[in-house]
């Protein structure tokens, strides 16, 4: 069985990010970017999975501009037996990016296709959705355990108020969850050799699919600030002030 | 044209947000219909049809849908969608699962998490865990969005009961199976809706101390319990009282943060609480910053003493 593993290039989630100068959108020139963490759990399971003989091969693919050869380049180096570029310099949303993926997998046909829960810089948390309604496939999100017997996975998905676990026939959609593993480090030495490792490139636009935005971006601004707090020297004052300032019965 | 509501519901009752979500769909003022969709659910639907400013809800009860599996509720709701202009829920795990699927099945875009509905296609929404604000703009023919609860006051219940209508499920999609599901069952209030809440983070040290520590002062309070990301990893706590970019958004009267280093991540799910009291034993912890009340302690000595004091 083939796994595809969709890897998104986001500004890294440690870095504070910043509006342009110019206001119209959020800074990413000169930021470090990484993969998207949840997308890393999805190729940690995926490796997983070929390691234990249920996968045959792990393909990952990133969409954007060139620059996504980076993320694609930790795939490899994390254990990815090929990458796939489909390369735009437009901005993609989660629908666009859907159809591209699907036209994908139409092409790859694989057993399994693997993205994260939510990508942390548009916090869509949607594309995985997408893909399994356009190529009308099952779909498990969420996920922080997958088992493979036969023709099924069996999926635990973390939902409010605890856990649900779906079996769905392959092929079908997974999205990660934190929980789902941990993660390997990449070494040097195979950061140093995927980089000797060839990406394919696919203009989105071979494809032929609608990626118009949907969506305009009107504009960004910072959140409002929470109003500046005070530090209280007890607990005897802090209870005087929730109860006298704050009006709160306690 | 109308707007659709997917309501949530736990099998028994309706989910407090869909009362939420009522007010947010009263922004079109257009006619507003409310999906009900599970398996014997006229009660639920009874409950939805009591909602202020509701004017149909519409109950689709099939065995198969005892479990809302995705596949089958957006293709109910893509079948009829086309008489709506809007199509929302309430932010949740279960919303997002359904609406996203059943945004492409209509080609639509998806708005997730609208904090602000500005206009009938313009909205402020939140993206990089909170740090920033878009106001983002739909042309699609359907505006398909989930909205954040707790920015949306609730619409109140009334005695005078709107029309149920009553639709046959479409036939059940075969390839998923509902096999089981684990709910953490607990005395104190649901944490989504509880008026205080309590958060313990890594420093709780383990899921004993995580309980002998925080339940105390949760009973007194009568609050819900939450949790950072790092206690749920360690195991302390169990995974949905996760608050955060991850977990769930709350937004209580009072949150108290113990013990809780306050990374975007968390602070995203908390920050608009009314109050927020942060304990927390380093003075230049980040939580300092969203908190009203900074306490710099080391937290095994002031719960207990907050516990006895209250
Ligand atoms: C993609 C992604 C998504 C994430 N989503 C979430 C999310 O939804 N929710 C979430 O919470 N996190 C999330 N995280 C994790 C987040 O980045 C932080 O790592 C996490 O919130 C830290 O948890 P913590 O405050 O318990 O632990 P720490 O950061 O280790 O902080 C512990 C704090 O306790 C204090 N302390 C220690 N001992 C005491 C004592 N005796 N008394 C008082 N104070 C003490 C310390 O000073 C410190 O500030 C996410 C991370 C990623 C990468
Ligand atoms: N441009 C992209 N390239 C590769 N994968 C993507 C891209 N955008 C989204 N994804 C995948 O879809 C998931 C959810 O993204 P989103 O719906 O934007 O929150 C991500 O975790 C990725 O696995």
């Amino acid at each position: 069985m083939k796994i595809l593993v969709a890897i998104k290039r986001v500004v890294d989630y440690n870095i504070k990010v910043h509006i342009k100068p110019d206001g119209s959108n959020v800074e990413t020139d000169g930021v470090k970017m990484s993969v998207n963490p949840f997308d890393e759990n999805a190729i940690e399971e995926a490796l997983k999975l070929k390691e234990k003989g249920i996968a045959s091969e792990v393909v990952v693919v990133s969409l954007g501009s060139a620059a996504n050869q980076d993320v694609l380049r930790h795939g490899l180096a994390m254990g990815a037996d090929r990458a796939v570029l489909i390369e735009s310099d437009e901005e993609l949303q989660p629908l666009a990016v859907a159809k591209l993926l699907k036209a994908l997998v139409d092409r790859e046909q694989p057993g399994l296709i693997m993205l994260g829960k939510q990508a942390v810089d548009d916090d869509a948390g949607q594309t995985g959705q997408m893909l399994a309604a356009l190529l009308n496939y099952p779909q498990a999100t969420y996920v922080s355990a997958i088992t493979i017997n036969g023709n099924e996975v069996v999926a635990t998905r973390e939902v409010d108020g605890g856990t649900e676990t779906i079996g769905l026939n392959l092929p079908a959609v997974i999205t990660a969850d934190l929980r789902l593993n941990h993660p390997r480090f990449v070494k040097l030495p195979n950061l140093m050799m995927a980089r000797k490792k060839p990406i394919e490139t696919i203009k989105a636009a071979e494809f032929g699919v609608d990626t118009k935005p949907r969506l305009q971006l009107l504009k960004v601004a910072e959140p409002p600030a929470r109003k500046a707090g005070i530090k209280v020297g007890s607990v005897q004052e802090l209870l005087t002030k929730l109860r006298e300032h704050e009006g709160i019965q306690l | 044209m109308k707007t659709l509501i997917l309501a949530e519901h736990n099998g028994t009752t309706l989910h407090a947000s869909a009362y939420q979500a009522v007010t947010a769909a009263q922004s079109w003022n257009t006619p507003i219909d409310i999906l009900v969709t599970g398996s014997n659910v006229s009660a639920i639907a009874q409950q939805a049809a009591l909602i202020d400013g509701v004017a149909r809800v519409i109950q689709i009860d099939a065995e198969h849908l005892a479990h809302q599996l995705a596949e089958d509720v957006s293709q109910i709701i893509a079948n009829i969608a086309n008489e709506y202009s809007v199509v929302l829920a309430a932010h949740s795990s279960f919303s997002r699962n359904i609406l996203a699927r059943a945004a492409a099945l209509l080609d639509v875009a998806m708005i997730s998490d609208v904090l602000e509905i500005q206009d009938s296609n313009t909205y402020v929404r939140a993206v990089y865990a909170g740090n920033i604000y878009t106001t983002v703009q739909s042309t699609d023919r359907i505006q398909l969005l989930t909205v954040h609860s707790s920015n949306f006051g609730a619409a109140s219940a009334h005695t005078q009961s709107a029309e149920i209508n009553t639709v046959v499920a479409p036939a059940v999609q075969h390839q998923t199976r509902w096999l089981s599901e684990t709910r953490t069952s607990s005395d104190r209030p649901a944490l989504s809706t509880a008026k205080i809440v309590i958060s313990g983070g890594r420093s709780l040290g383990s899921a004993e101390t995580f309980e002998q520590v925080l339940a105390p002062l949760a009973a007194r309070l009568g609050a819900a319990l939450g949790a950072t990301r790092a206690a749920v990893d360690a195991g302390y706590a169990p995974n949905d009282i996760q608050v955060g970019q991850t977990g769930v958004t709350v937004a209580p009267d009072l949150y108290i943060a113990v013990g809780v280093s306050g990374a975007v991540q968390h602070t995203y799910g908390m920050k608009d609480s009314k109050v927020v009291v942060a304990i927390n034993q380093d003075p230049d912890a980040p939580i300092f910053q969203v908190a009203d009340y900074g306490l710099v302690a080391d937290l095994f000595e002031v719960i207990p003493e907050l516990t006895a004091a209250i």
